[in-house]
């Protein structure tokens, strides 16, 4: 083997290039703290837990996309790895969802209600 | 070869290297956390699913009070932060971690960018930021554990069974696997595993950023022509914060 010295240039930085991807650390910071005002203004329930998940799938889209930059490679590629996640999701939503309540109901679990809430009034 | 023919314009993949235009240590990269995408949300679903079917807390969330008997209200767990013993400050401290863990896979975009450029200097200074995000995420779960293991000034009261004894009315202080002062045995249980999962995860992409952070230092990419390393370390490590962002939600804040 000959030995070869070469010289390696670093090619300058594109200004461009480096504020995209702050931008996208932007938008990521910005999606929590919306996620924080939901937290902090709104009671628990099924529609807050439902901003929660779309805006985690938000953010998910931009890490995936732009950070690991799946966004930019070929189609192939792309479907690979989204279309198996589909259907995991599809399996979360059925086991969670439905099975979950379902076993809930079957084993008779009561929810906790402390004495004097409003449910107890109604019936005096 | 002396010929060279096209023979389509839409580039199908003639059966040399690179299919999908990606090098062959990426491709296996993207199918392993694939596969690792696939165990955490066994992970996520076991803990949705006994969470979902485990009595839930009906009543007013200010009169919250912790019970073995039915699932907490996370926030009223998640509230502690160091240096503010007593003060309720609710999800600040894993909101600080999230805000770690993002800049940490922001430094990490730098460094596979600079890498792009052949920049040495850049991506071993990247790379540095990223393993020092990294740390600081594992010291703050560090300290995490330890509080959500010691527990708060009050007990809870409950029906706990020790090394085989049935005890009632217990004085339960802080979390281990089979009892903890906030919730079913499940919730502690999960908290371990889960959080503990992917903390473990974080561990192994410190420790892989720490090789590729000295190999960058020590030339050898440069040497080898491209940093295709640090592109590969780099999305494992995205991978990481991307399950973070899922645990957080489901976790901390549902």
């Amino acid at each position: 083997m000959e030995q070869a010295t070469t010289n390696v240039v670093a090619q300058p930085a594109d200004r461009s290039k480096i504020l995209g991807i702050w931008k996208i650390a932007g938008i990521l910071a910005f999606v929590t703290a919306i996620e924080y005002v939901f937290a902090f203004t709104m009671d628990a329930g099924t529609l807050r837990s439902a901003i929660f998940i779309g805006l985690t799938i938000v953010k998910a889209f931009y890490i995936v996309s732009e950070f690991m930059h799946l966004g930019h490679e070929v189609k192939g590629l792309i479907y690979s790895i989204i279309l198996p996640m589909i259907f995991i999701v599809w399996l979360i939503v059925a086991l969670v969802n439905l099975e979950g309540a379902a076993i809930k109901e079957s084993k008779g679990v009561q929810d906790y209600e402390p004495a004097g809430t409003e449910h107890v009034e109604e019936s005096h | 070869m002396a010929t060279t023919a096209t023979i389509s314009k839409k580039n199908l993949w003639g059966g040399g290297v690179e299919p999908l235009k990606a090098s062959y240590g990426k491709l296996m990269m993207w199918f392993f956390l694939l596969s690792d995408a696939f165990t955490f949300s066994g992970l996520l679903i076991t803990y949705a699913f006994l969470r979902w079917s485990a009595p839930a807390y009906k009543g007013d969330p200010d009169a919250f009070t912790f019970s073995t008997e039915y699932w907490p209200i996370p926030e009223k767990v998640y509230e502690a932060f160091p240096g503010f013993h007593g003060v309720e400050l609710p999800l600040v401290f894993v909101g600080l971690m999230t805000f770690i863990l993002i800049l940490s896979s922001v430094t990490m975009v730098l460094a596979v960018e600079a890498g792009h450029r052949m920049d040495k200097k850049g991506v071993v200074k990247w790379m540095l930021w990223t393993i020092i995000g990294g740390f600081a995420f594992l010291s703050c779960q560090a300290w995490e554990w330890s509080h959500f293991i010691a527990g708060t000034d009050t007990a809870t009261i409950g029906d706990v069974v020790i090394n085989g004894v049935w005890k009632e009315n217990y004085e339960i202080f802080g979390a281990n696997l089979t009892y903890n002062q906030y919730g079913p045995p499940a919730f502690a249980a999960l908290f371990f595993f889960i959080t503990g999962f992917h903390g473990f995860h974080v561990f192994s992409g410190v420790v892989l950023n720490v090789i590729i952070f000295f190999n960058a230092a020590n030339g050898l990419y440069e040497r080898r022509g491209h940093y295709e390393m640090v592109e590969k370390v780099g999305l494992y490590w995205h991978f990481v914060d991307l399950v973070w962002v899922f645990v957080f939600t489901f976790f901390y804040l549902i």
